[in-house]
């Protein structure tokens, strides 16, 4: 059992990529599936900067929001082709981390929870404002992918096992580019920061600059996330810039297990597909959530996926 | 490793819960269809309006239940699938495509809010599903949004609004001032208001944007007193009209205005209490207190009363149960259940199911229908149902709609 | 534009302080838990809604305004102390986080309770008999509640400002938030005063909710916005300054109300916005201590 865990861990894109490929066949729907893919991811972005570098942001909603938003207003106003349109919600993701992120860091602790969440919602009334972009309250609607060719084979993204294989391609890139991020030389110096922020500059590490560019990667992976949910839905709506969708990513990491790699992605799994199935049950999700995520603060800080792998002594994120 | 797999996932089923046993763990193989006639029904049951969704929900099971008692349609019954879509554009879409692809829906009832119904017609409209949208908007009637499977039953604001502003302004003056919900839907609801002034002569003096949601209007209201219009247009729903009504009486506005707004809910009136609400007028599509005039209205309201111990049916409600039956019967006269067969039957229907004739517009499939103006009491009332007297009705017509052209449909 | 004067300006100003009077309100109780237990309330915009649905539920139930006054603060203060004894306190020493997170899932459970209690459309608020109606103040006629709110929170912030400042306990509360080993060895349970604490600043929480209460729709998601805005106020007047906390709520009530009447739909904007400057030129805030911000 610990070997295998050992083996996984090394082999951790590998291993995350053969599960998440047979994971729309284990979920009752694959819009389900698709959710918890994308929510996944965003809470990967987030887990960046919050289980690795220690930064809790309340306002990370904003970067899924700018994705999608980005995303959705290049399709519908401006005709421009999926791929591209993705490209430009990631550019627009991380420009709004570098501005956001500018003006947080120069706070710390729980000033910075604070500050992000107000960012955050700064953000959220002017996605609002903006109605002949963004649709304002309704939404932006008419996010549509048309049927396009690949290799001369047509591709109906309608197909809902044709559209999770896409966007898994998608995401199995950014989860490649976290693994190498938190395996270069800058994920140990994150890590230092995490731990003792004045040591890790008495060795001479910039920290602020540090902050800032982990926080502008954190951004464009949330953006990513947003950019794929908007192709998803085929609509953006509004809330997915609100400090309460920042809340979920938090709860999701927590969940899961934030500073280990594939914690968020559970964290966002058990999460989405717990409040599916309580839905069915009864009307007061709100509270199993509640309850589950206070539960989990309190016995299981680590996480499902944290405590799981503290239990077999496994060292988090081994090379 | 396949074995280890399946003991994670495993683990992830135990964290899920009992409804494992009812979800397909495998492949996801498309059944044979069952029998039954399945109608998703998305509505917001947590959130601000869970009063009215579940309304709406009680009425459209009413609905269901009189189509299955009469036989259903060659012996198959219908069945309605309630989601909650927690007022959320999101989730709406969510659970639209859930609907559609694991509970494999043949049609889309549903929808309490602009933002929602959009977002649910859209997914419908790519999976060429029928959807018939039982709330307020004006954008789902434009050919932006709109395809041949959306259909809209509720009112919308042109209609409202205007109905009101033809009310009110004769009546009480011609100077305006708006206090508008800063968002889409409220916004509409000024244009329609000042298109049906602006041939009446009327002016508007201020447009006052709050934001949705607002839970203080205080610092909005000495502007308006400032401002001493005859009539103050609240264009704002559900909570915001309550707050907004209630804080413009504490401010001791209706001594010098009167007070309207485009839609005037029984859920809000009760929320909100006879105070809060006394003298002011507005549009809605349904009162039960219609039943003294309209013969269908009573046979509803009793048919509602004897399911539900008593209790009438809101305007939303109303919504709900009209939106379900047209399509019901519509598969009856078109003699099948196939989507495009089902649509074209709809287009010609012509219906009283509880408030007199009705009809779909054919452009945009818009239900053409009166609007009764109705104004609150806080005297004489019977029982606690008894909230609203009926001012007017007006009449069916085409012409206080916009126009095809104006929406962008082709002739 | 139309119809402005110096009487509405004035009145706009007024509205503002009532406005901003919940606000410090407020910010006060946020403030008091964090200066003394390091612990940010994220729960404390749902103290605030359960304040006021308990005050309209008590009003309604015994028809007497003033005793619900009484009541309300005592009940949330009591959830208060339960939620410290038995969910904040195993958090101590594990980080500043915990317990934020810990009372954001908390305020989930709040929202529903009060929701499955009370029903989900909430609760229609009635002003208190004798304080309804307008009562003209010189310049125009002002809604006789509000005047009482600003005069009631005045009363209530001049009375914790007493019980902190010349008031023994007030003292172990301040020795607590400046050094808590001194105070634990000079034999004082500091557990104790943490309790108490928290407590206090849940019960300052659920008296801003009855008493916003007839102001506003009583509905579960109430304290959703509020949250968002307390910490607007609590940045802009520096985290962990009692006086930051006033000054900064009248403040950004008046900013609330003065952009309400020139560009209303950026009205709620302007707060953040302000937030940010503030961040940029003073990122302690207008009272807060240099360098301590975390």
């Amino acid at each position: 059992m610990k070997s295998f865990f050992q083996l996984i861990a090394r082999h951790r894109v590998l291993a995350s990529t053969i599960f998440l490929a047979i994971f729309p066949f284990i979920m009752p729907y694959e819009a389900l599936a698709i959710n918890i893919l994308i929510f996944g991811l965003f809470a990967m972005g987030f887990n960046l900067l919050f289980g690795y570098m220690g930064l809790l942001s309340f306002g990370h909603a904003a970067f899924l929001g700018i994705g999608s938003y980005f995303t959705g207003i290049a399709i519908v106003h401006y005709g421009v082709p999926w791929a591209a349109a993705i490209l430009i919600g990631i550019v627009g993701a991380a420009l709004g981390g570098l501005i956001m992120g500018f003006l947080a860091i120069r706070t710390r602790g729980i000033y910075f929870s604070m500050v992000t969440l107000a960012l955050g919602q700064i953000v959220y009334y002017i996605f609002y404002k903006a109605e002949s972009f963004t649709g304002g309250e309704n939404g932006l609607r008419g996010v549509r992918v048309d049927t396009f060719t690949i290799l001369g084979i047509p591709v109906d993204f309608l197909n809902p096992l044709v559209k999770y294989y896409i966007i898994l391609f998608f995401v199995v890139i950014a989860i490649w580019l976290i693994s190498r991020i938190l395996n270069s030389p800058l994920g140990a110096v994150m890590e230092a920061i995490r731990e003792n922020e004045k040591r890790a500059a008495a060795c001479g590490f910039d920290v602020a600059k540090t902050k800032l560019l982990v926080f502008v990667l954190s951004a464009a992976i949330c953006g990513l996330a947003g950019s794929l949910r908007a192709l998803h839905l085929s609509i953006v709506p509004i809330d997915s810039l609100h400090y309460l969708q920042s809340g979920q990513a938090v709860m999701m990491s927590i969940l899961g297990g934030m500073g280990t790699f594939f914690g968020p992605f559970i964290g966002a799994a058990v999460m989405l597909y717990l409040e599916d199935v309580v839905t069915t049950f009864t009307k007061h999700w709100m509270a199993v959530i509640g309850l589950v995520f206070m539960f989990f603060v309190l016995f299981f800080p680590k996480g499902i996926w944290g405590t799981i792998l503290s239990k077999l002594n496994i060292q988090r994120d081994s090379k | 490793m396949t074995q280890k797999v399946t003991s994670q996932t495993r683990r992830k089923i135990l964290i899920g819960g009992a409804t494992v046993a009812s979800t397909p763990l495998w492949l996801n193989v498309a059944k044979a269809q069952a029998d039954t006639i399945k109608i998703g029904f998305p509505t917001p049951l947590t959130g601000p309006f869970s009063a009215e969704a579940q309304d709406q929900v009680k009425a459209a099971e009413l609905a269901i239940k009189e189509f299955n008692d009469a036989g259903g349609f060659n012996g198959r019954k219908a069945e309605l699938l309630v989601r909650d879509d927690k007022l959320n554009p999101g989730e709406a879409a969510t659970r639209t495509l859930e609907l559609i692809e694991k509970d494999k829906v043949n049609y889309v009832v549903g929808s309490l809010s602009a933002a929602t119904q959009l977002s649910i017609n859209a997914v419908c409209k790519e999976r060429k599903v029928l959807f018939n949208s039982i709330s307020q908007s004006d954008a789902i009637n434009e050919a932006k949004d709109w395809s041949v499977y959306t259909f809209h039953e509720a009112l919308n604001p042109t209609m409202t609004a205007g109905a009101v502003a033809r009310y009110s302004i004769p009546r009480f003056g011609k100077k305006i001032v708006f206090l508008t919900a800063d968002y889409a839907y409220g916004h509409e609801m000024v244009r329609a208001f000042e298109r049906a002034g602006k041939e009446m002569g009327a002016t508007t003096l201020a447009d006052i944007r709050h934001p949705l949601g607002a839970s203080d209007y205080s610092a909005f209201l000495p502007r308006i007193k400032a401002l001493n219009p005859d009539i103050l247009v609240l264009c704002n729903f559900g909570r915001d009209l309550v707050n907004s009504a209630k804080q413009c009486t504490d401010f001791g506005l209706k001594s010098s205005m009167k007070i309207v707004t485009p839609v005037l809910l029984y859920t809000s009136r009760l929320a909100g209490g006879p105070e809060a609400f006394e003298g002011i007028a507005g549009g809605t599509s349904y009162y039960w207190g219609l039943e003294d005039r309209i013969p269908t209205a009573k046979t509803f309201n009793d048919a509602f009363r004897k399911m539900y111990n008593g209790s009438v049916p809101s305007d939303y409600g109303a919504l709900g149960y009209a939106g379900v039956r047209s399509v019901l019967a519509s598969i009856k006269i078109a003699k099948s259940t196939e989507t495009m067969k089902v649509v074209a039957a709809m287009e010609n229907l012509k219906y009283d199911w509880y408030k007199g004739p009705e009809y779909y517009r054919k452009c945009d499939h818009q239900a053409v229908q009166t609007v009764i103006i109705v104004e609150s009491k806080s005297k004489n009332m019977k029982d606690k149902y008894d909230v609203f007297n009926i001012l007017t009705i007006e009449p069916t017509t085409e012409k206080n709609m916009r126009s095809c052209a104006e929406l962008g449909h082709k002739a | 534009m139309t119809g402005l004067s110096f009487e509405l300006l004035c009145m706009q100003l007024l509205t503002g302080i009532a406005l901003g009077s919940i606000y410090a309100l407020l910010a006060l109780g946020l403030c008091l838990i964090f200066g003394m237990l390091n612990v940010v309330n994220f729960a404390h915009g749902a103290f605030f809604m359960v304040g006021a649905f308990l005050g309209v539920y008590f009003l309604g139930v015994t028809g007497n305004f003033w005793f619900s006054l009484v009541l309300t603060p005592l009940v949330t203060g009591g959830l208060g102390l339960f939620t410290e004894r038995f969910l904040v306190r195993p958090l101590y020493g594990r980080g500043i986080d915990y317990p934020l997170l810990l009372t954001f899932g908390l305020s989930y459970v709040l929202i529903e309770v009060m929701r499955v209690t009370f029903g989900i459309e909430g609760l229609p608020s009635v002003t208190p008999a004798g304080l309804g109606g307008t009562i003209n103040v010189g310049i125009g006629d002002f809604p006789k509640y509000r005047l009482f709110l600003i005069a009631a929170t005045a009363l209530i912030i001049l009375g914790v400002w007493f019980f902190i400042q010349k008031t023994r306990y007030g003292l172990i509360i301040k020795a607590g938030a400046a050094d808590q080993e001194i105070v634990k060895v000079l034999g004082i349970d500091i557990a104790k005063v943490w309790l108490l604490v928290f407590g206090l600043g849940c019960a300052i929480a659920g008296l801003s909710g009855i008493l916003a209460a007839p102001t506003r729709s009583v509905n579960p998601e109430m304290g959703i916005p509020i949250l968002a805005e307390s910490f607007v106020v609590t940045v802009v007047g520096g985290m962990g300054s009692p006086v930051g906390a006033v000054v900064a709520g009248l403040l950004v009530g008046v900013v609330y109300s003065m952009t309400s009447l020139f560009f209303p739909e950026l009205a709620e904007l302007s707060i953040f916005v302000l937030m940010a400057v503030v961040l940029l030129i003073r990122p302690q805030g207008l009272f807060g201590k240099a360098g301590a911000m975390g």
